[in-house]
This record gives C-alpha cells, sequence and structure tokens, in this order.
C-alpha cells in the first residue's frame, strides 16, 4: 500500500466522518424538538384576556396565564405615593435587571400608572407573596409603603414589584409582556397584538 | 498486574493520556479488541451477513425511538388512544418518532426473519454455534413478546381484540386455562390493568432481557467466531506467516465496519421511504381499524394479526379443534416456534452451507420458505379468501386445506430433516474460501 | 438481484390488494381528493364545522391548527368557531355522546382519525350514497353502510333519491338470467326531489369535505413528505460516500 493510497482513503474517511456526523445531528434534532412545549402546551399557555371594568381602586384581581398566578392591581394615588416613598429601601429602583418589557421599565413599572401587571411568583424560590395593603404597617413596620410580603421567606416587594433591600429574593417581580386592547381589556402574554 | 502488563495506549493523539487512564482501571482496549476491534471475520461474507448488525442497529432504533414516546404516552385505558393521536398531532416531530417506532417493529421482524434465513442458508446453527443460536431464537421469542405487548399500547380495535384473542388462546389451556388468561389480563376483559401490566413489560422487562440476550449472543459469538458462506471453520485454517492471521480471515475493523455502516445507510433510506411515504404500509404496519379507539362490545369485522404473527396464526387456525378445545391448535403454535430451538441437532448433514449440500436440502429450503410466506399470507386473510372447494369435497374452504398442507411442510422441515439431511447427496466441502 | 426483484414485485402485488374494503362489497368511487389543495381545505373544513361539527366531535384537531390550512386566527375566530371560546380549543361537539346515543340509537364516533380507519374512497361513497328508505329508523339507508343510524344531514343539498333495481334486458327485450335462477338485475337511483345543489356542485362540495377529514387524519401528512423528501436525499449522499469508503478500503482484501 502506497501513501498516496493511504492519504486517498483518509479523505474519504474525513468526508465521510463528518457528513455522518452532520447527518447524526440532524438526526438528534427531531428528537430535541419533541421536547419542546407541544401544541396543547402552547394553547394552554395562549394569551389571557382580562377584563378590568369591575376593578375597583386599590383592588386586585388574580388570574391565571401559563399556570402562573397574574395581579392586575389598580392603584390609587396613596398607593402610587407609597411606591415613591419607599424608594429608599429598594434594591433595584430603576429596574435595571430585565425583568419588565421596554416599556414598563419606568417609575410603576407599567403602561399606565394606574395598573400593575405582574406576575405573582416571589422570585426567590417561586412561593407566591401576600398583599399587604398601606394599613399594614403595624406589622410591616412604620416605613411600610404598601406592597406585597412573601410568607415562605420574608421577601418584600412594593406596589410595583420592586423588591427591598436586604431580603432574600435578589431581584423585582416580573411584569410580563401585555397590551391595552381597549381601556377596560388587558391582553396579557402577548403585546404585539392591538392598540 | 495486569495494569503493569499493558502496553501503553496509542492511537487517539491528545486523548491519549484519558484513554489510558481508563484503561488501566477498565479492560476498555481489550474488550473492543475482543468483541469487535481484532476480531477475525471471514473475508467473504456475502448480502444475507448485513442483516445482524443491522438487527442490532434497529434495536437500538427502537429502544430511542421508544424511550422519546414514553415521554407522551399514557398507558390509560381512557387516555392511550388520545395520547398517541397527541404524539402524532400536538408533540413536535412526534408524528415522526411514532413512525420510526410503528416501521421499526416490522423492520425488526424482516432483519431478523432474514438473519435467521441467513442461518438455514450456511448452516449458522450448527456445531460449534448451537448455543449462539439458541440465544437468537430466544431473543426472538422475546421480540414476539415484545411486539405483542406493544401492541395493545395504541387501544385502538386492533389492539384491543388482537390481544383478546391472543390471552385467550391461554384459556384453551387443560384445566388451568380459564384461571390463567384471567390473571394475565388482571380482569375479565382487556383493561385498564392488562393495558398498564402491559407497558411495564412492553417498555421495561421485555427490552431488559432483551439487551442481556443480545449481549449473550455477541459473546457467543465472539467466542466460536463467525461462520460463512463456503461453511469453512477459517480457525481451522494455518496462520498467514506475515499477518498471523487465518489464511482466509481479516479483521472486523475497519473492513466489517465500513461494510456494516453501508448496510445501515441502504437500510436507512428503505425504511425512510416507509417512514415517510408509507408509514401504513397498505394496512400492514399499521392498520386502519387501530384508527378506532378500543371498544369491548364491538370487535370488526375482520380482525387479523400483524403480518410478522400471521404464518403462527395460520397454523393456529389450521389445526381442527379436538373434543371442543382449541388446544391442540395453540400447542401446534406453540410446537412451531419451539422446534427452532432443536434446529441444530435435526440437521445431520456432514456439511454446512448449502453450496455444498444436494438437491435434498434445497428443496425442502425452498418449500420450507414459500409455505412460511404462504401461511403468512394466508393469516392475514380471512379463511374464506379463497372461497370453498365443491361439494364433492365437502365445501371445505380451499384456504384452510392449503393452510393444513402448510403446517404440515412446516412441521415436515424440521422433524425430517435428521433423514434427509443425512441422505442428501453433498460435494466436498472446501478448505479455502472460494 | 433477479430473485430480489422478483420478491419486491410479490410483496407489492400483495400490498397492492387494498387495505379498505366495504362491508357491503359495493364497488366505492374514487375520491379526487389532493391535501396539497388550501382552497378545496378550507371549503371542506367550513362544511365539516357547518355540518358535522353539531353532532360529532373532532377531539384531537384544535381550531388553530387550521393555520395550517392557510386560515389566520382572526379567519378561523371569525368564520368557524362554534363549538369553543378560543382558537387553541379542541373541536368538540355540541353535543355529548350520552345525547347521541339516546337520540341515534349510537354515538356519533369522534371524527378526527375517521379518514384513515374508513378511507377517503369509502368517505367520499358514503357521503354521496343516502337514499330514502321507509323501511329504516331515520328514513335514510346509505349503499356502504347498511342501515346506518346517521340521517342524511345533507339532504337539502344533495336532494333525495330512491334505489330502484331494474331488469337487465337483451336486444329483444327479454330479461337475461343471472345464472343462479334469478334475472341480472342493475340498481339505479332516481332523484325524486332535487337539492340546492346540482349533482356536480354536490361532488366537489363532498370532495373538498373527504379532502379536509383527510387533512385532519393527518395534519402533518404534507410536511411529512417534505422531509422525506429531503432525508431521502441526505442518505442517497450517505450511501455513495460510504459506498466509497467501502470500496476504498475492500480493494486490500483479496
Amino acid at each position: 500500500m502506497t501513501d498516496q493510497v493511504n492519504s486517498g482513503r483518509r479523505k474519504v474517511v474525513a468526508i465521510t466522518a463528518a457528513a455522518g456526523a452532520c447527518a447524526g445531528v440532524a438526526a438528534a434534532l427531531p428528537f430535541a424538538a419533541s421536547m419542546l412545549p407541544s401544541e396543547r402546551a402552547k394553547a394552554l399557555g395562549a394569551p389571557v384576556e382580562a377584563d378590568i371594568s369591575g376593578l375597583a381602586p386599590g383592588e386586585m384581581q388574580i388570574l391565571e396565564w401559563r399556570g402562573k398566578p397574574v395581579w392586575i392591581i389598580r392603584r390609587t394615588p396613596e398607593m402610587l405615593a407609597g411606591i415613591k416613598k419607599s424608594e429608599g429601601n429598594l434594591a433595584d429602583p430603576k429596574s435595571e435587571v430585565p425583568q419588565q418589557p421596554a416599556y414598563a421599565q419606568n417609575e410603576f413599572r407599567s403602561i399606565k400608572d394606574e395598573y400593575a401587571v405582574l406576575v405573582g411568583v416571589c422570585t426567590h424560590l417561586g412561593c407566591s407573596p401576600q398583599f399587604k395593603s398601606l394599613d399594614a404597617q403595624a406589622e410591616m413596620g412604620a416605613d411600610w409603603g404598601g406592597g406585597f410580603y412573601c410568607p415562605c421567606h420574608g421577601s418584600k416587594f412594593d406596589f410595583a414589584g420592586h423588591v427591598y433591600k436586604g431580603v432574600p429574593a435578589p431581584i423585582n417581580l416580573q411584569v410580563p409582556p401585555y397590551t391595552y386592547l381597549s381601556d377596560t381589556k388587558i391582553l396579557i402574554g402577548d403585546d404585539t397584538k392591538g392598540a | 498486574m495486569a495494569a503493569a502488563e499493558k502496553p501503553p495506549v496509542t492511537g487517539f493523539g491528545p486523548l491519549n493520556c484519558v484513554v489510558g487512564w481508563v484503561d488501566a482501571r477498565f479492560p476498555l482496549i481489550k474488550l473492543w479488541e475482543e468483541q469487535w476491534g481484532k476480531y477475525i471475520a471471514p473475508k467473504n461474507f456475502n448480502f444475507w451477513y448485513y442483516f445482524g448488525s443491522l438487527a442490532a442497529f434497529v434495536l437500538v432504533l427502537q429502544i430511542v425511538t421508544g424511550i422519546f414516546l414514553t415521554m407522551n404516552y399514557k398507558p390509560d385505558a381512557t387516555q392511550a388512544f388520545a395520547s398517541v393521536e397527541y404524539i402524532m398531532r400536538e408533540v413536535p416531530f412526534g408524528w415522526l418518532i411514532r413512525y420510526m417506532h410503528s416501521t421499526g417493529a416490522s423492520a425488526f421482524f424482516i432483519v431478523v426473519y432474514l438473519h435467521m434465513f441467513r442461518s438455514l442458508l450456511y448452516g449458522s446453527h450448527r456445531q460449534p454455534r448451537e448455543l449462539l443460536w439458541i440465544f437468537g431464537v430466544l431473543i426472538y421469542l422475546c421480540l414476539m413478546g415484545e411486539a405483542f405487548f406493544g401492541y395493545l399500547l395504541p387501544w385502538g380495535q386492533m389492539s384491543f381484540w388482537g390481544a383478546q384473542v391472543i390471552v385467550n388462546l391461554f384459556g384453551s389451556v387443560p384445566f388451568i386455562g380459564p384461571d390463567l388468561s384471567e390473571w394475565i389480563r388482571g380482569d375479565y376483559v382487556i383493561s385498564d390493568a392488562t393495558l398498564n401490566r402491559f407497558f411495564a413489560f412492553h417498555v421495561i422487562a421485555i427490552p431488559l432481557v432483551l439487551i442481556g440476550l443480545v449481549a449473550a449472543h455477541l459473546t457467543a459469538l465472539h467466542e466460536v467466531g463467525s461462520n460463512n458462506p463456503d461453511g469453512v471453520e477459517i480457525k481451522k485454517q494455518p496462520k498467514d506467516p506475515q499477518t498471523g492471521l487465518p489464511l482466509d480471515g481479516i479483521y472486523s475493523h475497519p473492513y466489517y465496519t465500513i461494510k456494516d455502516l453501508y448496510g445501515v445507510a441502504v437500510f436507512l433510506f428503505v425504511f425512510a421511504i416507509v417512514v415517510f411515504f408509507a408509514p401504513e404500509m397498505g394496512g400492514y404496519f399499521l392498520e386502519a381499524n387501530n384508527f378506532i379507539p378500543a371498544d369491548s362490545l364491538k370487535t370488526p369485522p375482520h380482525i387479523a394479526p400483524v403480518w410478522y404473527f400471521t404464518p403462527y396464526y395460520s397454523i393456529l387456525r389450521a389445526i381442527p379443534p379436538l373434543f371442543n378445545s382449541q388446544f391442540p391448535g395453540v400447542a401446534a403454535m406453540g410446537a412451531a416456534t419451539l422446534i427452532l430451538f432443536f434446529l441444530p441437532w435435526l440437521d445431520r448433514s456432514p456439511v454446512k452451507s448449502i453450496r455444498y449440500r444436494g438437491p435434498i436440502y434445497k428443496v425442502a429450503l425452498t418449500a420450507f420458505v414459500v409455505t412460511f410466506l404462504l401461511l403468512g399470507y394466508l393469516g392475514t386473510e380471512p379463511t374464506n379468501v379463497w372461497g370453498q372447494f365443491g361439494p364433492w369435497l365437502g365445501n371445505v374452504e380451499r384456504a384452510t386445506v392449503i393452510a393444513r398442507i402448510g403446517t404440515l411442510i412446516y412441521f415436515a422441515f424440521f422433524v425430517l430433516m435428521p433423514w434427509y439431511s443425512r441422505i442428501d447427496k453433498v460435494k466436498p466441502e472446501p478448505q479455502r474460501l472460494t | 438481484m433477479k430473485k430480489i426483484l422478483a420478491l419486491f414485485a410479490f410483496v407489492s402485488a400483495v400490498l397492492g390488494t387494498g387495505a379498505f374494503a366495504s362491508e357491503a362489497g359495493v364497488k366505492l368511487d374514487h375520491a379526487p381528493i389532493n391535501v396539497g389543495d388550501m382552497a378545496s381545505l378550507q371549503s371542506g373544513a367550513r362544511s365539516f364545522v357547518n355540518y358535522c361539527l353539531n353532532c360529532h366531535s373532532a377531539s384531537m384537531q384544535r381550531y388553530n391548527r387550521l393555520r395550517d390550512i392557510g386560515l389566520t386566527d382572526e379567519q378561523i375566530k371569525d368564520n368557524l368557531l362554534f363549538t369553543a371560546d378560543k382558537v387553541g380549543e379542541m373541536m368538540t361537539s355540541g353535543m355529548t355522546r350520552k345525547d347521541g346515543k339516546e337520540w341515534f340509537g349510537a354515538a356519533p364516533p369522534d371524527l378526527s382519525v375517521v379518514a384513515r380507519s374508513r378511507g377517503a374512497d369509502w368517505l367520499y361513497t358514503y357521503l354521496r350514497g343516502f337514499y330514502r328508505d321507509s323501511s329504516t329508523t331515520t328514513g335514510w339507508n346509505n349503499v356502504v353502510f347498511d342501515r346506518v343510524a346517521m340521517p342524511h344531514v345533507l339532504w337539502q343539498l344533495q336532494g333525495e333519491r330512491v334505489r330502484k333495481e331494474e331488469s337487465l334486458k337483451d336486444a329483444e327485450g327479454k330479461e337475461i338470467e343471472d345464472g343462479h335462477g334469478g334475472v341480472r338485475k342493475v340498481v339505479k337511483f332516481e332523484t325524486v326531489a332535487p337539492g340546492s345543489m346540482s349533482g356536480s356542485e354536490y361532488d366537489v362540495m363532498v370532495r373538498d369535505l373527504v379532502n379536509y377529514l383527510v387533512w385532519m387524519g393527518e395534519p402533518n401528512q404534507v410536511l411529512r413528505k417534505q422531509v422525506g423528501f429531503w432525508v431521502l436525499f441526505v442518505l442517497g449522499i450517505m450511501i455513495a460516500l460510504v459506498g466509497l469508503l467501502k470500496s476504498a478500503f475492500w480493494k486490500d482484501v483479496h
């Protein structure tokens, strides 16, 4: 066997091995893809419409989106003032961590100041925090501006979902993508449609 | 002590030290060389020798696709049918995985039947490969069990009634029959309990046994060495002074590695044609009635097992009941599979390969293959498929008579083998491969 | 090689003997469908939702998967969504199985995969094969499904037909014997009350409906064939490469 033959053979081996590796990866792709969310999961995780016409000032409405609680809170001017008041106690008051769509990276983390839309899952270990009104100062401390308290490990958030300093939760509550279909209808989970 | 005597590992480039580290603690190189790398095989393997490696390939394919199917399948009588359709419609590429698995089941039997036929052609079951053959027959029986359990899982009408019929066969066993079939079902009919246990057998119990048997089959093969189309034992040949190999032997690697890869590529091409363009294969791989959910109150007008069981099903139907008992048919069906175990001792020919056998064996083998295919075809059809003989023969169904003759030929091939294989005129076996 | 070819010929001859047959042994009409024809599929989907979904369900078919036959979520919502609120829901029926059993004697089967169990030709013949029969409870009978529990839902479109047997007569007007002691007869259908569609319009409408049912039986079938083409292409290249490799190595073996 000459060296020439050998190098020709090596080339064939290399080409075949490379082509075989590509084909193998391509064959593995459908198997990997089969583990992505199915049509059923996608349909169940489809955007949810919320009717907020019946929501009184200061109240909160909870609905389910992708198996998680989503809160819609109609904030009174006092509650908004409470958010401003607690600014000094917050870990990320400017919402620099990308926990919200760009249109909600503002002072009150919302499209309209009056309505907050938040995913009600604590960013620490996934419990759902409790609503604590402005009047809960006896329980939450004198500087409490209203917000949420996680019963699992004591994390605190204000009414815009900002996380307090020095609590277990590291970042602000998530703001889901959402859009106003009309003044009284919010579509949660999709911000490409509607007005 | 062994570690010190091992030569240093070479040939892995920068990975030499990693492989060397493992090899010092695990017989990596030794296993590879004994089982494949330095396994010496005859150099004249032909077309029929592709099917062993293809069977191993299909086994891997079935296990991988099976694992991904279990991720979405629900072994629950109220959800099973819908969960299969969920895989077909809603899981990304679920249809592909399911079709690969359903086509793979049929492909497995095609490959294994051809692999077994190879043995009949070249006498691969003969001394010293009797145990290798027995492991092979055990694999075949496991495969039948695996296919039977798996076929219930889609929970369609054919799944249900096929299982119903087969389990009721056990009911014909004298004395314990009815209790036995009830025990297998775990209920008075095929039900959720049956589905759940068949699922357990299909996805874990039988596959474990199957993998163990395949390992034993391969270990036995690499111990005794491969047969070949000439039936010559290359181990008995003098060694080539240059290479130290038997005169007609070559290393499996790279020669048969590459040849088997070629076989796999061609197989996959044919396999893909079925998977992508004819996954139902005209109703033979996926039956139309199995797209109707199982209904314990309504039997489909015509039920037949999947094609790979039909030769035995034909034998079952061909045997007339005795004292109102189906047991003789069931026993014949069982005997038809179990008789395979005795093949190495039934064959008394002085030569192995059909190349040196006489006309009697050639005729017998041809008759056997034709009979097997014919019984297989008849098993897919109702017994009135060919109409009836006239009143002068008592109006018996033609197909039943043919199936009875076929059953006789099937058994005669084995039972008469000690006689006809000995009296057959043989040509002398050569010393070297031709 | 010749042997193998002969084997293939034998196998394909066996496979060619059709998987679907009608129970009564009636010759089925060929359904001229094409699952690539989006307009036909959309028209079939409309008929399906309007006429079938009142009693039957297609509980494995999601409304929003109709986007695969070229419809948008808005079109589905506005034109087809009668039995559900959201496009992500399944095509369930307005009628429960229990009601169906009480009203028709048999619960109307789910139609998600009916095309796979019955075959397109059967469905095409069935949907065009209703005729008036006063001896049945519904007043309808069918050429491929004797005494079917389903009434002729599309009768206003097809009109009413009756079945007539006529003796075949030879040139002299004499009846021809069939060799079994009777006379040869031919079955004819006569329209007694025309429907709103002409015969050919009705055939087109049924064709579209069957086309839709076939698509719904396996919504991924078009994708399957597309993927299959590329897989075969790649495997063809692999065969050539490994074949080259094989001959490069095996030329040493004599």
